[in-house]
């Protein structure tokens, strides 16, 4: 683990007791984990399990019920520029009018209030951010010529520039082919060794058991959470996703699935 | 060669073509620029549900003697600021709240002059425009919301970017999205109040969309964007008066119709995106 400035007690993310729903219907219930700094943390769990919401939480962008959300070690809403964030891609509209420098840059925006432009320190930012995910050569496209994976890539230089050490990505493997999703755990584990925290809601269980650091299991409560060979248990995966999952691990690789 | 001279020179001879060509395009190009926004966000439907809902307010102001456009000019921000409100809420679809509303509004509007006696052309130039009778009171009070609908735009430009491209990330960011929902509807309602006059109740929606349109098919960036979108909005008023001129045609019909033409040569002919490029294979 790396030593961090706060101190090596502090925890990248430590949710306790959160309750938290929409109009009276829960949609988390009594959710309590932690992450430590310096990894690379999955959260599963079937469609409706609470996963977008605990990431609304955790953003400060909607108000729990009751608990607390901490992250290093702070508790309340978190500073802008404290905590990155990349929503699902379906939530964005590709055929915007915006080139990849102009979405890198919008990072940069919560941190600058009101009015006040970006300057040159922000460009030179959001400019290493795409050389980072190795999407130099692409910064003057419009953001709807790219292919998935660079779509990705994309929003992630975006969430690189908000510079913040934990890192939420929301479903970042969808409708991704093998190869784009290798390349995209490569960049997230070489982020992980710049000493990022990464917390990735997923639907790919065989890829968080493969090469993910920490697994937290979610519906509505907390099934499990740790290293990932030890909350995907047959017990477990039966109990979160209410039926039978097989679980098949070989040396190299998982399979986790119907 | 003077012919042709005389051709280009000889309707801005009359000062109702001067004034007209100027309120022509101070609206067409606030209202691409907004309009750049309005359909990025798909709000057509609000563009213009709002005119037809400042016909209430015109008609209510009408018949209580009182300033038409500030009657239009506050039924258009109630009525955007009830559709903010209640497709805030979640309770029923968004589109079908704007239906209701403006509707409503509208309906108001034709039951009051129905019980007019005095019912005049006036008000009837608010349903169709009618460019060429606005004076130089007018001219001067659209610059004026123009130009502070320009600032607002060029003021929060980045949020009103940030907001229409991404709006869960814009949240995240601690961005006041909410306020930013409010102000762009509050900026629409403004440029509806100016256009008015100018292409009426039925075509503001037009002007507020067709240049934006013809622009997003030749642009790559929202800036570059709404500066296209303006140029064609106000080479639409100088054509459209011409063509209403030597026509004898209406002119808030002329200016729409050429917007219309332009948009069709970008969507057919529009370099990399235009159909004729594309060919019938369809692919994105």
């Amino acid at each position: 683990m790396t030593e961090r400035a706060d101190g090596p007690s502090a925890w990248a993310l430590d949710i306790r007791d959160v309750s938290a729903g929409y109009d009276g219907h829960e949609a988390l219930d009594s959710v309590t984990f932690r992450i430590e700094p310096g990894c690379l943390a999955g959260l599963v769990g079937p469609n409706g399990a609470g996963k977008s919401t605990l990431i609304k939480v955790i953003l400060g962008m909607h108000k729990p019920w009751s608990g607390e959300v901490s992250v290093f070690g702070r508790a309340g809403k978190p500073r802008a520029g404290s905590v990155s964030y990349t929503p699902q891609v379906d939530l964005v509209d590709w055929q915007f009018p915006v080139t990849v420098s102009d979405v890198v840059l919008m990072g940069r925006y919560g941190g600058l209030g009101v009015i006040r432009r970006p300057g040159a320190r922000d460009r030179e930012i959001a400019a290493a951010a795409l050389e980072r995910v190795r999407l130099t050569a692409m910064a003057g496209r419009q953001i709807g010529e790219l292919s998935g994976g660079e779509r990705r890539r994309a929003l992630i230089a975006r969430a690189l520039t908000q510079q913040g050490d934990l890192m939420l990505l929301d479903e970042p493997f969808a409708g991704l082919d093998a190869a784009a999703q290798h390349d995209l755990i490569s960049l997230f584990q070489s982020l992980v060794e710049e000493g990022k925290t990464l917390f990735i809601a997923t639907h790919d269980l065989s890829c968080v058991d493969e090469d993910f650091d920490h697994a937290v299991l979610l519906n509505k409560r907390i099934i499990a959470f740790g290293r990932p060979a030890d909350v995907f248990t047959p017990e477990s995966l039966n109990e979160a996703y209410d039926r039978h999952l097989m679980v098949v691990r070989s040396d190299q690789s998982t399979f986790i699935g119907l | 060669m003077e012919g042709i001279v005389d051709f280009f020179r000889e309707p801005w001879t009359f000062e109702f073509m001067q004034r007209g060509l100027l309120a022509a395009a101070i609206v067409s190009a606030v209202a691409a620029v907004v309009g750049s926004l309005v359909i990025l966000k798909g709000m057509a439907f609000i563009g213009n549900a709002l005119p037809h809902a400042s016909f209430g307010g015109v008609a209510v102001a009408f018949a209580l003697g009182e300033n038409l456009y500030v009657g239009g000019g506050i039924a258009a921000l109630l009525t955007a600021l009830a559709i903010g409100y209640i497709s805030r809420r979640g309770v029923i679809r968004n589109d079908t709240a704007i239906g209701i509303i403006f509707v409503g509004a509208f309906a108001l509007g034709i039951l009051i002059v129905s019980r007019q006696d005095n019912y005049t052309g006036d008000l009837f130039s608010f349903v169709f425009g009618n460019v060429l009778a606005v004076n130089w009171n007018d001219v001067w009070l659209t610059a004026a919301v123009a130009a502070v609908v320009l600032l607002i735009v060029l003021l929060f430009y980045k949020e009103l970017l940030f907001n229409a491209f991404d709006p869960t990330m814009a949240q995240a960011s601690g961005l006041p999205v909410a306020w930013i929902e409010y102000g762009l509807l509050v900026l629409l309602a403004l440029v509806t109040v100016i256009a008015l006059q100018t292409v009426g109740i039925v075509l503001v929606v037009a002007l507020l969309v067709t240049p934006a349109a013809t622009a997003q098919l030749l642009t790559r960036r929202l800036s570059t964007m709404m500066l296209v979108g303006a140029a064609i909005g106000v080479a639409s008023s100088v054509v459209g008066l011409y063509v209403a001129w030597y026509a004898d045609v209406s002119a808030s019909a002329a200016i729409v119709l050429t917007a219309t033409g332009a948009f069709i040569v970008a969507f057919l002919f529009a370099p990399g995106r235009g159909a004729v490029w594309r060919g019938g294979a369809g692919s994105a």
